[in-house]
């Protein structure tokens, strides 16, 4: 009988498009169920954090200027190719070993491709309930609009690996915002593998990034930098959490982290227009009205 | 000015009766429905900028008065105003809104004696928009449900509220409105220069029959704000001011699970195409410079205009300067008042003489200012490169900045040049054009073919280091939920 050897994937961190090592060089054991080895995933740089912010600085006028019926259709994009490698997410998440049964593992994977298509179709929806028409006292046409605020940090919670960093990235790009995410530390290959399939879904280079490492080393550089504009911390433990949003103090920049309905993450409370809104700025326009 | 066809066109003085005000020698604060002394006792004189002499004497709170007051609105909060229901929280602010009106003329002759804003302004602008704020938001104090979709609005629980000077009464009213109709009780702190209308509205809360600790004012110094917004027994913070004192606020937040909105600075682009009306522009700009003495967050400070008609623009803005009157705020021909205080004044004489020594042009009118008070001219710089201080930073003065611009797209580079995003006017005849440049401004607030425009309907607040949540229309009442499943 032969025996065929499986070919190891190698999990590279996905900035601006490409899988890249660290420019640090450095990578660190993931390990799953009954602590067997996983892969080694690549240990992020600040220099990483910096390299992604500036990639999602430079998509993100491009992504937001895509018509909002495209935006939608490539968010859909992202749940066809997740649906088509379900096994793959399935096993991976069971894989990464926080307990879960099979059936929990094909929940949570249906739950995340549920998710892109729910936020498919906001695209060109949330502007319609989320703005509107102010009926101002005196002859003006006012109108006021969300737009994207920009760049936005993601920190993804460790645990499940695989939905919460769903639920949180689809609202913020979805608008137009790009993101920089950090996956989760324990859990990072899913995110990975979530990676592959956003540069498989034409999501223009770098409206996602995806870095891996340990939050206490890249959460810090990114949440003081210039150019990200919002912070979702949902990831981070309550030290962190206050010193990320201190450094964010500096640049004024929002920081919003899931309320506790918003962790359940296979329910409906994890899914809203708001969380939309929660990373879009209003912009009101005022005309005069005259002959 | 000079005479015209033999006549004069000196105005004959006009001023505003103080009548109907009425001051207390020493103002205590109003905490769970009561004027109290400050616990301290200590007490600092607010100040007339038109004439330099104070007005009263008014309670600095300390730690223990801040306690005080955030323990009255928990009690207020817990003890009935989170069950009461919208509808009757609704008539509350109605009430409010209609004393507001039936004492606007005093409000207005206050808010201009403590503050130095001319009364066309605290008139026409300040109080019936403060009166219209609580009566916008008294109708959503029962609509909560129909306001989020798919989501129900729940209270956060006691608000604590800092604001500025430059609009005491309106901001405190931006501020109570929405926080109340939305089911929140309030502790709210006015600017240590302009505590006197926030404390007559404290009698205009108990003529409304409001419950005791519903709305709390502590007035005071930095130090009675810092003891607010770090008080622990607080859900909310919200303020308005410098982004500066923003930032510090946001440190100070950070990871306690308040809320939090910041209303902060702005140095606003007003950008001038070359098809324009330029008359309207003039007025356009004057009003977007010169209104409260550019005391104004989101101020067009910063005058962008197409190099074609660059030099008619200027000419015609040097000659409308011409015709400002200067001088005391409770006249009502007055159109610069007072600057608010004497540190204020003294920032902005820094930063004009930062532009004449950075090698600006600047253009004053003569005018004579008053020979007591705190004054300043308008003033116009030209030759301004974007690197400079009066291009950067945000004066807060009756002081603009032109520069020029060749194409739309350096009019959007340039505009969005700076840390601010509040604000931004635009100025041509060329729809297209205008919905193509409101697109690309970062900021909040997009004036066209207009400028400081202001409704309880429309969302005001900005981009980038000008803050983040929203003040007015549906927006506003974010700021004061939870959204709920």
């Amino acid at each position: 009988m032969s025996i065929r050897l499986s070919v190891n994937k190698t999990y590279k961190q996905f900035i601006g498009g490409a899988f890249e090592r660290s420019e640090s060089g450095r990578s660190y054991p993931v390990v799953g169920v009954g602590d067997q080895l996983l892969a080694h995933a690549v240990q992020g740089s600040r220099k990483d954090v910096r390299d992604a912010v500036a990639a999602a600085r430079s998509a993100q006028e491009g992504w937001a200027g895509r018509t909002a019926y495209n935006r939608g259709q490539i968010l859909y994009r992202v749940a066809e190719v997740m649906e088509s490698r379900k096994d793959e997410f399935c096993a991976e998440v069971l894989r990464a070993g926080d307990g879960q049964t099979e059936a929990a593992a094909a929940e949570e994977t249906a739950a995340a491709i549920d998710r892109w298509v729910w936020y498919t179709g906001w695209a060109d929806k949330f502007a319609t309930v989320l703005g509107g028409v102010n009926p101002v006292a005196g002859p003006y046409f006012n109108l006021s609009v969300p737009e994207p605020t920009g760049v936005v940090g993601i920190v993804a919670p460790d645990e499940p690996p695989l939905i919460p960093l769903v639920s949180r990235l689809a609202p913020v790009i979805v608008s137009g915002n790009t993101a920089v995410v950090l996956a989760s530390e324990r859990c990072p290959l899913v995110a990975i593998t979530l990676a592959e399939t956003l540069a498989l879904s034409d999501v223009p280079s770098g409206v996602v990034s995806i870095l891996t490492g340990h939050r206490g080393e890249l959460v810090p550089p990114l949440a003081g930098h210039g150019a990200v504009d919002a912070l979702d911390l949902t990831g981070c433990d309550a030290d962190l959490d206050a010193d990320a949003a201190r450094q964010a103090a500096a640049t004024i920049t929002r920081v919003v982290s899931a309320s506790a309905a918003e962790r359940q993450w296979a329910h409906e409370a994890a899914q809203s227009p708001y969380l939309i809104d929660a990373f879009c700025e209003t912009k009101t326009v005022w005309h005069p009205k005259g002959r | 000015m000079e005479p015209v066809g033999g006549f004069s066109l000196e105005y004959a003085p006009a001023p505003e009766s103080v009548g109907p005000v009425r001051l207390a020698s020493q103002y205590g604060l109003f905490i769970g429905g009561e004027m109290v002394e400050p616990a301290a006792g200590r007490m600092a004189a607010t100040v007339n900028p038109a004439t330099g002499e104070a007005l009263a004497e008014v309670s600095v709170a300390d730690v223990g008065d801040v306690e005080r007051a955030v323990a009255a609105a928990r009690a207020a909060w817990e003890g009935g105003w989170r069950d009461l229901p919208g509808a009757e929280r609704a008539k509350y602010l109605y009430r409010v809104a209609r004393l507001l009106q039936e004492r606007a003329r005093e409000f207005a002759v206050l808010e201009t004696m403590d503050g130095g804003k001319p009364i066309r302004e605290s008139r026409d602008l300040d109080i019936p928009l403060a009166a219209a704020h609580f009566f916008y938001y008294a109708g959503w104090a029962d609509k909560l449900d129909y306001a989020f979709s798919g989501r129900g609005a729940a209270p956060l629980g006691v608000a604590a509220q800092v604001i500025p000077w430059n609009f005491p009464l309106l901001m405190a009213a931006w501020k109570l409105a929405p926080a109340l109709a939305c089911g929140n009780t309030a502790v709210i702190k006015p600017a240590p220069t302009t505590p006197l209308t926030a404390l007559l509205l404290a009698e205009v809360l108990r003529d409304a029959g409001l419950p005791p600790g519903v709305v709390n004012i502590v007035t005071g110094d930095d130090a009675t704000g810092a003891a607010l917004v770090a008080h622990p027994g607080v859900d909310k913070v919200a303020f308005t001011g410098s982004t500066e004192v923003g930032r510090a606020i946001a440190a100070q937040v950070a990871g306690t699970g308040k809320r939090l909105t910041l209303e902060l600075g702005g140095k606003a682009a007003n950008i001038v195409f070359d098809d324009a009306a330029l008359d309207q522009v003039t007025e356009g700009i004057v009003n977007g410079i010169y209104f409260n003495g550019g005391q104004v967050c989101c101020a067009g400070s910063r005058l962008l205009v197409q190099e074609a008609v660059a030099d008619t623009v200027v000419g015609k803005l040097q000659r409308r300067m011409d015709t400002l009157r200067v001088g005391d705020p409770l006249d009502k021909n007055t159109d610069i008042g007072a600057i608010n205080s004497q540190a204020q004044l003294d920032r902005i004489t820094e930063l004009v003489a930062s532009g004449v020594a950075e090698g600006a042009d600047l253009y004053t009118p003569e005018c004579v200012l008053p020979a007591s008070g705190f004054f300043h001219p308008p003033a116009l710089f030209t030759n301004v490169s974007t690197a400079h201080r009066i291009a950067q930073e945000e004066i807060f003065g009756p002081v603009l900045s032109v520069l020029t611009f060749r194409t739309a797209e350096e009019a959007v580079a340039k505009a969005n040049n700076t840390p601010y995003g509040l604000s931004a006017g635009i100025w041509t005849e060329k729809g297209s054009r205008i919905l193509w440049m409101a697109d690309r401004m970062q900021a909040g607030v997009v004036w066209a073919n207009t400028f400081n425009r202001f409704d309880p309907a429309s969302p005001f607040g900005g981009y980038r280091e000008s803050g983040y949540g929203r003040e007015g229309g549906r927006a506003g009442l974010l700021p004061y939920v939870e959204l709920v499943v």
